[in-house]
């Protein structure tokens, strides 16, 4: 167990008072502290959003890149070396909305990352506007007649694409999202993960009693997150009925780079050797 | 001395696999081949050839007239047959019922059944093919074995030769010295040079004519120990790639303009985060699907802008195979020294066509990373974004060096990657990128001159246009006309000293191009001053062949 100190950094945190990032980012420090990952050996990557400002407040190594594009980064470094723990923080937006292609084929790829995701249900960042998980008929800053479009069920989608690891966790109660978080760590895939993230100047309705009125911990239930078709139906449960937390579903998969023997036997692709004249021998079907 | 055979069908009717085999055999002989495509964006049906050019000496692109056409359908003599110069032969099976005295029947699909696979009617021709022209079967049999598992390679020898024995000599070829070179096109070359060059990792989503490059690297990526990997999109693939290239791998991606248009956000995030990336766009005509599988040089403009914001980059175009090879390579060492992006400009042309060249010297390739080694940092706190003289700040592998970590941010930022408004940051940070075009431009390679010591007109092309232009200078030279060119490859930054000697001495300047716009003219208008004088232009998607260059210089501007 470290300090969890170690990871602040000097940076002006740019969030409201009040902001559900605050829990989800003295959370991560804890996790990282208890498991003992020292600042160079974990990489937190982005998009752009409130949530994906996280890079930032974490002494951590950092990759902030663009909108709705975390989740293609994360594969790339973790494939190019497969020692360090990648840990994606972004919004619903930039997740479900502008990276919605990503998220599902990256599910396919089941590269060993963990996807945290911001679920505040608006776009912070840009003042109020819908996103992919904005309550239908939500009266937004853009949605003045009330949001059209259904919203999405997010971990029902995830675990019908094929993913191993669905969990969901709530910023307001830090020991059960850094118990889940430690356990998305520690899975071997794509393990994704919703916050329920209170936006406290732009979602008047999905505020922090909102949530902490509806949510239940599936660990006080007898349920069995390995059952995929009960799984789903715990993942379309969200409202009034109530919101599990917890992990949703899970399941141990071949992750990507186990699919590739010289990377799962041998060293991380960054330390391959490679001298030009190596190639050499590629030519020789030209001859 | 040249000969030149154009093989055409229906696609699905082997023409690539009859036209390789040719060419490759040729080469193996000594002589110097090109083997250009033509066609059509389908599987089955339509109208496609191929054109195989050889010759004891130099030859750079195709030609348009004729020595003998393999004519596996009707269309291909309807449609070729008046290219044939005199004293050429047309070559069928007895199937194809077209009407021409130069045509010599072979019953092809019978020999091949004979032969012992009716699949092997190519074959067929191309014994027919080899002993028209007076060849031996030398080289005939080891190519096969090196194509085909030992059975079949037995059934097209048998197939080649009844073909072979089947028809008479027709003409008189000077051989050529054995010589050693190999056999390729760009797509190819374009894979060996990255390969050499110590790429690691190649994300792409697959787009014609582009594709090649992820297969070649996709075949023998697990011998080689690196990682290809299909991606939902080539969004993925370019972000995808600088990710892995943060974490100092050596990366890149391909696709063509439409695939490159999707990728634009994330050259300016390459701009600003200053992440190492080569990507290559294998040019096809435009706008949108355009013609797919046709050729064009009309993304110059596009590549040269693509990105919001200011942020340097350097633009490579590939004159031919072994271009492609060497500056492959060297693009991967200079997105490297700079941390940039290096964009490297095909076409559809040189995706295509096989040519031989001198083996690729493997020993001229180095692969130069310069990382900073954790001493070289000491115990100082590593600043991605240092700024220094040269506006490079040195790299280190994140994860390699205790404590230390690596931030990068699409966001301006400071020394140490953080968010920053700061209006002295922005500029420092501004300035730093900036001044690394300096840098860059101190690397870029003038262009090829050919032609004339003083030329009265001087032509201008880059890229694929290179072969063409090349030949079509020669053959005005000979005609005694005072005529050079200057084929760029280096674009951007523009390197500036051939062109202003030769435009000084010339008194008619000639942009020779395949877009409509004169793209290459407009980048030396706007980097220099200097204009044309007349543009030869063509845009139907088919390369200009060094004939047609010629009797256009000739015609409209001679
Ligand atoms: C390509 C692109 N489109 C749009 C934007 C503007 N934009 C930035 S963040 C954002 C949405 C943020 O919402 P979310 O991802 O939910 O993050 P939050 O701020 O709620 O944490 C948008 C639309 C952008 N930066 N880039
Ligand atoms: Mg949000």
């Amino acid at each position: 167990m470290f300090d969890p100190k170690i990871y602040d950094t000097r940076d002006e945190i740019a969030w409201c008072p009040g902001c559900g990032n605050f829990g989800i980012l003295n959370g991560i420090k804890q996790t990282l502290a208890e498991m003992g990952l020292k600042p160079h050996e974990v990489v937190i990557v982005s998009g752009i959003g409130q949530a994906a400002k996280t890079p930032h407040y974490v002494n951590v190594n950092g990759y902030n890149g663009l909108h709705g594009r975390a989740v293609p980064p994360a594969q790339g470094i973790k494939i190019a070396n497969k020692n360090l723990k990648v840990i994606i923080h972004s919004g619903d937006g930039d997740s479900y909305g502008e990276g919605g292609n990503h998220i599902l084929h990256g599910i396919r790829r089941n590269v060993d990352l963990t996807h945290v995701v911001h679920f505040n249900q608006i776009y912070g960042l840009t003042k109020g506007q819908a996103s992919p998980t904005t309550a239908q008929g939500h009266v937004t800053n853009m949605q003045f007649d009330g949001n059209k479009n259904e919203e999405l069920r997010t971990l029902l989608f995830a675990i019908s694409v094929g993913a191993g690891f669905v969990a969901r966790t709530f910023s307001g109660d830090k020991d059960h999202y850094v118990k889940t978080l430690k356990e998305a760590i520690n899975y071997k895939g794509y393990a994704l993960v919703d916050v329920l993230q209170p936006c406290v100047v732009f979602n008047r309705i999905n505020t922090f009693q909102w949530y902490k009125d509806r949510v239940y911990d599936l660990a006080e239930t007898d349920y069995d997150p390995t059952n995929k078709l009960e799984a789903m139906k715990k993942a379309m449960e969200f409202g009034d009925e109530g919101i599990p937390i917890g992990v949703i579903y899970r399941e141990e998969k071949e992750t990507y780079i186990d699919k590739i023997s010289y990377l799962k036997d041998g060293p991380p692709l960054v330390d391959r050797e490679w001298r030009p004249e190596e190639a050499e021998k590629y030519m020789d079907e030209y001859r | 001395m040249d000969k030149n055979i154009l093989i055409g069908g229906a696609a699905g009717q082997g023409i690539d696999t009859l036209g390789d085999m040719i060419g490759k055999t040729l080469s193996r002989k000594g002589y110097y081949v090109h083997v250009s495509k033509d066609f059509m964006s389908r599987i089955r049906g339509g109208h496609n050839f191929n054109q195989i050019r050889f010759s004891n000496g130099p030859i750079y692109s195709h030609w348009p007239d004729l020595d003998c056409i393999i004519a596996l359908d009707e269309a291909t003599v309807e449609l070729h047959a008046d290219r044939l110069r005199e004293g050429g032969v047309i070559l069928c099976d007895d199937s194809v019922k077209a009407e021409d005295d130069r045509i010599i029947h072979i019953p092809m699909v019978e020999f091949a059944k004979e032969a012992g696979n009716v699949r092997t009617s190519g074959s067929v021709a191309a014994g027919a093919l080899f002993k028209i022209f007076g060849e031996s079967t030398d080289e005939v049999d080891e190519i096969f074995q090196q194509r085909f598992k030992r059975e079949i390679a037995e059934v097209n020898s048998l197939a080649f030769r009844k073909g072979y024995d089947f028809v008479e000599k027709r003409f008189e070829v000077e051989r050529p010295e054995k010589r050693e070179q190999i056999f390729i096109d760009a797509t190819n070359a374009i894979a060996l040079g990255a390969l050499a060059g110590g790429v690691g990792f190649f994300a792409s989503y697959p787009m014609t004519p582009a594709t090649g490059i992820m297969t070649k690297l996709s075949r023998i990526q697990t011998d080689a120990k690196i990682v290809v990997e299909q991606v939902e999109d080539e969004i993925s693939a370019i972000n995808m790639a600088l990710g892995a290239s943060y974490a100092g791998v050596r990366s890149m991606t391909a696709s063509s303009g439409g695939g490159y248009a999707l990728m634009v956000e994330a050259l300016s995030l390459q701009g600003i985060t200053e992440t190492p990336i080569v990507v290559v766009d294998v040019q096809r005509p435009g706008p949108a699907t355009g013609l797919p599988t046709r050729t064009e040089q009309a993304d110059l403009d596009f590549v040269l802008f693509s990105g919001h914001g200011e942020f340097p980059r350097m633009v490579i175009a590939v004159r031919n195979p072994e271009d492609a090879f060497y500056q492959t390579a060297r693009a991967l060492n200079l997105a490297d020294k700079y941390q940039t992006q290096v964009i490297i400009l095909s076409d559809q042309y040189l995706a295509d066509a096989t040519q031989t060249i001198a083996p690729f010297d493997f020993s001229m390739v180095t692969i130069e990373r310069y990382f900073m080694t954790a001493d070289e940092l000491g115990d100082e706190d590593y600043k991605r974004y240092k700024l220094t003289d040269d506006g490079i700040s040195p790299r280190i592998i994140p994860g390699k060096i205790e404590n230390q970590i690596v931030l990068i941010d699409s966001d301006e930022h400071d020394e140490y990657g953080h968010i920053t408004e700061s209006a002295e940051v922005r500029r420092a940070m501004v300035d730093k990128r900036m001044k690394k075009l300096e840098g860059i431009r101190s690397e870029v390679q003038e262009p090829d001159y050919f032609g004339v010591d003083n030329p009265e007109t001087l032509l201008l092309g880059w890229g694929s246009m290179y072969g063409p232009i090349r030949e079509a200078v020669d053959l005005l030279n000979r005609d005694g006309e005072s005529v050079g060119a200057l084929i760029f490859g280096d674009l951007y930054p523009l390197p500036t000293e051939l062109l202003n000697k030769y435009s000084k001495v010339a008194k008619r300047l000639v942009n020779v191009e395949m877009n409509y716009t004169g793209q290459l003219a407009r980048l030396i208008r706007q980097e220099t001053g200097i204009f044309m004088d007349k543009s030869i232009l063509n845009y139907d998607g088919r390369q200009m062949d060094s004939y047609t260059v010629y009797k256009r210089i000739k015609e409209e501007v001679l």
